[in-house]
């Protein structure tokens, strides 16, 4: 079956992580900007980021026939440097158009401070300013209920948002309620230990239903799993549940959120494009 | 919420089958984990951290009545607060609220 990761930071992983991705089905996937694992000391950096996201990557995707699409932002940890954040803010509209960017993302709380609110703020003002969607990270741990909370009364500030445009992810069994409840749509992300498992995302599809919400690995630098997707499509049939409620969790629902998106179209196997000769030198 | 009841659609021996050996494992993990704690060099109370004592204050709500079990625990490891901090203390979460407590 054909499936979409609509959440990894494949800036941090091999090529071979790719390919393992489109020998299981990957077809097309969604790269928020997010943490480098330390913080960047100025907006270059960032220009520097965006132009990989929006270049290396579709071209080191398209190699394995994935379509690579990507979200640009600030990402919460570092939104406590309010300075640093603002300059950002002034250099993202210039890569909005670029034909792989789907929207502003991923925004949120980190520790849920003031400063952190103030950024993601900004950054949603800055979607909608573009008519972009909006991809947002919840916090870690002991800090998601409360951020998710605190994001969901922001968002609501906003007269003119539209809550279908607007991705919640790192959902879990507390948070998913309030998320569905306000009309966002919601994603759950297949990690080890800070996030769900293969198991719960299961269990959470059986008790609240597919409608609106979406599997990723959102695997990174960290100990992840780029091949989430298809574990959690192992869990779900070895739980006996029919291909079309599956199909639906990994494919048809990214592909309707994503789709809000003039930058959007899938194309079912695409074929793997010849290395350019800058990705010759990767290996 | 959907009704909770027939929501999984496999029968109950085959959830006991399917899962049952990874669950013993998770057990005996956590108990191993506790007596680590107990075995510390320094003879500190484990019960001192605020993580540790999260801990102990979920495990009696395995017993508790379903279905809800992830949630309440999810919950009470929770930051029940409502306004954000002032300052930013750390990167990281501690995976338990720390309220007045404190890290060993």
């Amino acid at each position: 079956m054909d499936y979409i990761e609509p959440h990894a930071h494949m800036i941090s992983r091999t090529t071979d992580d790719y390919r393992q991705m489109a020998l299981m089905g990957c077809v097309a996937l969604s790269e928020p900007a997010f943490w480098a694992g330390w913080d960047r000391k100025s907006a270059d950096s960032f220009e520097d980021y965006f132009g990989q996201l929006t270049e290396f990557e579709p071209a080191r995707a398209a190699q394995f026939g994935i379509q690579h699409y990507t979200w640009l932002c600030l990402n919460p940890k570092e939104g406590e440097n309010r300075e640093l954040a603002l300059q950002v803010l002034q250099r993202i509209p210039k890569y909005l158009e670029r034909p792989n960017v789907l929207g502003i993302g991923e925004i949120g709380l980190n520790r849920n401070t003031m400063r952190e609110l103030e950024t993601f703020k900004d950054h949603v003002s800055l979607a909608l300013d573009h008519n972009k969607m909006i991809l947002i990270h919840t916090p870690h741990l002991e800090d998601k209920h409360k951020g998710t909370r605190l994001i969901i009364k922001a968002l609501q500030s906003f007269q003119n948002l539209d809550p279908r445009k607007v991705m919640i992810d790192h959902a879990e069994e507390h948070t998913i309620e309030m998320i569905r409840d306000n009309g966002f749509r919601c994603g759950l992300t297949l990690y080890p230990n800070t996030k769900v498992s293969y198991e719960r995302a299961a269990d959470i599809i059986e008790m609240h239903g597919p409608e609106g919400i979406y599997v990723n690995s959102a695997c990174d630098w960290g100990i992840s799993t780029p091949t989430a997707v298809p574990q959690f499509m192992f869990e779900m049939r070895r739980r006996k549940h029919d291909e079309e409620t599956i199909r639906k969790v990994v494919y048809e629902n990214p592909i309707a959120f994503f789709s809000q998106s003039a930058h959007f179209r899938i194309a079912r196997a695409a074929a793997p494009v010849a290395r350019t000769e800058e990705l010759a030198y990767v290996d | 919420m959907k009704n909770m009841a027939s929501t999984c659609p496999m029968e109950l021996g085959k959830i006991v089958d399917e899962y049952f050996a990874e669950n013993r494992h998770r057990l005996i993990e956590l108990a191993a984990f506790l007596d680590r704690m107990d075995r510390a060099h320094d003879g500190e109370s484990p019960a001192l951290d605020f993580r540790v004592a999260a801990l102990r204050q979920a495990i009696p709500m395995l017993l508790q009545p379903g279905p809800e079990r992830v949630k309440r625990i999810q919950l009470l490891l929770s930051d029940p607060s409502d306004e954000p901090r002032t300052n930013l203390d750390r990167k990281a979460a501690y995976g338990a609220y720390s309220g007045a407590g404190r890290i060993l």
